[in-house]
């Protein structure tokens, strides 16, 4: 084992890893971030915190990931490029550390166009497969980015995004095949719609033998209604909705869409647990998280095993 | 080339409010080119300031100049004979050129006109698009002769990111995507292969990082 990570150890026991999400609030509102978070526990194994995500401020993915620790749960500390250089995030992955948080996951971040500080500095010191190279340096070599020895130095197990979906498509294995080769451990993929894509894409992943390599999850997010579905399809950079999949959620009343898109989740997964490659299930049910429960137990990963 | 926008007529209106004689003056290089402080568009502005001044009831002497460049000491030493006769200096040059006027005529006050944009090519008739950011460290031999720094709206050395839709960036469909064009630049050369080498943290202190720079070179001292 690279790490202490729980995630690490269920990847390890072969069994089918299940991540939730927790976005934190816009406010000093700690009881938001534990209500989320109780609401996953004992159905994930471990729980993304957001880092001002969709460019918004809110409360950062370090404090809210130490009210997860605070109650024995296992957060996956999301950083992004965009708001911190170097020294900042290399201080908060040993400040993490500190607070017993071992797993994170390296991205770029939402350009700060989409949020509500359109007028603010993007920073990108570091890329995301540069962060993977800098977290993967301090654990493995001990050694700061700029060179420097760290003392006791945090043993990060280290995630990354991929999106299958984005164009060019004949560059999204060479670009996980990238974040590999910078030494990410395990990858949490764009919400999954349009599973033949998905299916087309872990085929050339599995023709590099990069499925071997990194513990791939597969990102799923349940669609509260049809103008959900229609949003998503239009309005979200990268994300690939099939038309069939709007169809169906405007083929039913309203009031019963919800529940559509819940068992739409849950086929998606049953689905996906067939692709080889797949080591496992990021679901983010974004405000939704009292569904998690419930997807997880008719997808059959419930109960989560104990490591 | 440096590219430059005229600012607002308002704002340059306001930056020179009290000033009865002002020097309005061009420069031949860049902002000629990109069609911003070339000597027609001092002309222009120059008609335009006295006739926002008439209707303010004022009367404003413009003075027109266009030096050869305004960012070298020798053309802008041509303005010192003017200076004295004048209340303050519009600079239609780039940032460059506003502050070597400030620089040599220490008691003259000096307004920018233009907004100086970005280093950059031009695209069609009037478009210029941005294409270096001075890194001082050039990437472009292993990207296929397109900046990713200048040209890719997060900087990612090792992009596309998951926001790349039909060869456009997610910020707006009128931005190419840059890692789009490396790719398919690195195809057309036969060096795919190169795409997977990951380009490590970049050492910012050759670009801005390292503070103000200078170049010295003794050989021309």
């Amino acid at each position: 084992m690279k790490t202490e990570s729980v995630l690490e150890k269920v990847f390890a026991t072969g069994e089918l890893a299940v991540t939730g999400e927790c976005g934190p609030p816009r406010g000093a509102l700690p009881d938001v971030v534990k209500n989320k978070a109780a609401m996953l526990k004992g159905y994930v194994d471990a729980v993304n915190v957001t880092d001002n995500q969709t460019a918004m401020v809110r409360m950062s993915s370090f404090a809210a990931s130490v009210f997860l620790r605070q109650m024995d749960l296992h957060p996956v500390f999301q950083m992004v490029t965009r708001d911190r250089n170097r020294l900042a995030m290399q201080s908060d992955i040993i400040g993490a550390y500190s607070h017993g948080i071992n797993t994170m996951l390296c991205l770029s971040g939402d350009h700060t166009q989409f949020g509500d500080h359109a007028m603010a500095a993007n920073v990108h010191d570091l890329d995301s497969v540069q962060l993977i190279q800098t977290v993967r340096g301090m654990r493995d070599e001990g050694r700061f980015q700029g060179g420097a020895e760290i003392k006791n130095p945090p043993r990060m197990f280290i995630g990354a995004a991929a999106n299958p979906f984005a164009d060019p498509f004949e560059l999204r294995v060479a670009r996980l095949a990238k974040k590999v080769k910078a030494g990410v451990d395990f990858i949490q993929t764009q919400c999954i719609y349009n599973i033949d894509k998905f299916e087309t894409w872990m085929e050339g992943v599995r023709e590099r033998g990069l499925h071997e390599e990194v513990y791939i999850m597969a990102g799923i997010t349940p669609m509260k209604s049809a103008g959900m579905a229609r949003y998503m399809k239009k309005k979200v950079p990268g994300m690939d909705v099939p038309d069939e999949l709007v169809k169906r959620m405007e083929g039913v009343p309203k009031e019963k869409q919800a529940q559509e898109g819940i068992d739409i989740c849950v086929e998606s997964i049953e689905r996906l647990r067939e692709v080889e490659g797949v080591s496992g299930f990021h679901i983010m049910a974004i405000e939704w998280e009292e569904k998690v429960p419930e997807i997880v137990q008719r997808a059959g990963l419930y109960p989560r095993p104990q490591v | 080339m440096i590219t430059a926008e005229r600012k607002p007529m308002g704002e340059i209106m306001e930056s020179i409010d009290g000033c009865g004689r002002i020097l309005l003056v061009g420069c031949n290089e860049c902002v000629t080119v990109c069609a911003a402080g070339g000597r027609k568009e001092v002309a222009l502005l120059a008609s335009a300031l006295q006739m926002a001044s008439m209707k303010k009831g004022r009367v404003l002497d413009v003075r027109e100049m266009t030096l050869e460049r305004q960012c070298d000491p020798e053309y802008v030493e041509e303005l010192a004979p003017h200076i004295g006769q004048v209340d303050a200096v519009l600079s239609m040059a780039c940032g460059c050129g506003v502050q070597e006027i400030a620089r040599r005529f220490k008691t003259t006050r000096v307004f920018p006109a233009l907004n100086t944009k970005f280093m950059g090519a031009s695209e069609g008739p009037g478009i210029w698009a941005e294409r270096c950011q001075g890194c001082g460290d050039c990437l472009l031999g292993i990207t296929g002769g397109i900046c990713p720094i200048a040209r890719c709206a997060k900087r990612l050395m090792n992009g596309p990111c998951g926001g790349s839709s039909n060869g456009r960036c997610e910020i707006s469909d009128d931005v190419d995507c840059a890692w789009h064009l490396i790719w398919e630049r690195m195809k057309e050369l036969g060096i795919e292969d190169r795409y997977e080498d990951v380009i490590s943290a970049k050492d910012w202190r050759a670009g801005r990082g390292g503070g103000p720079r200078r170049i010295v070179r003794e050989d021309l001292e």
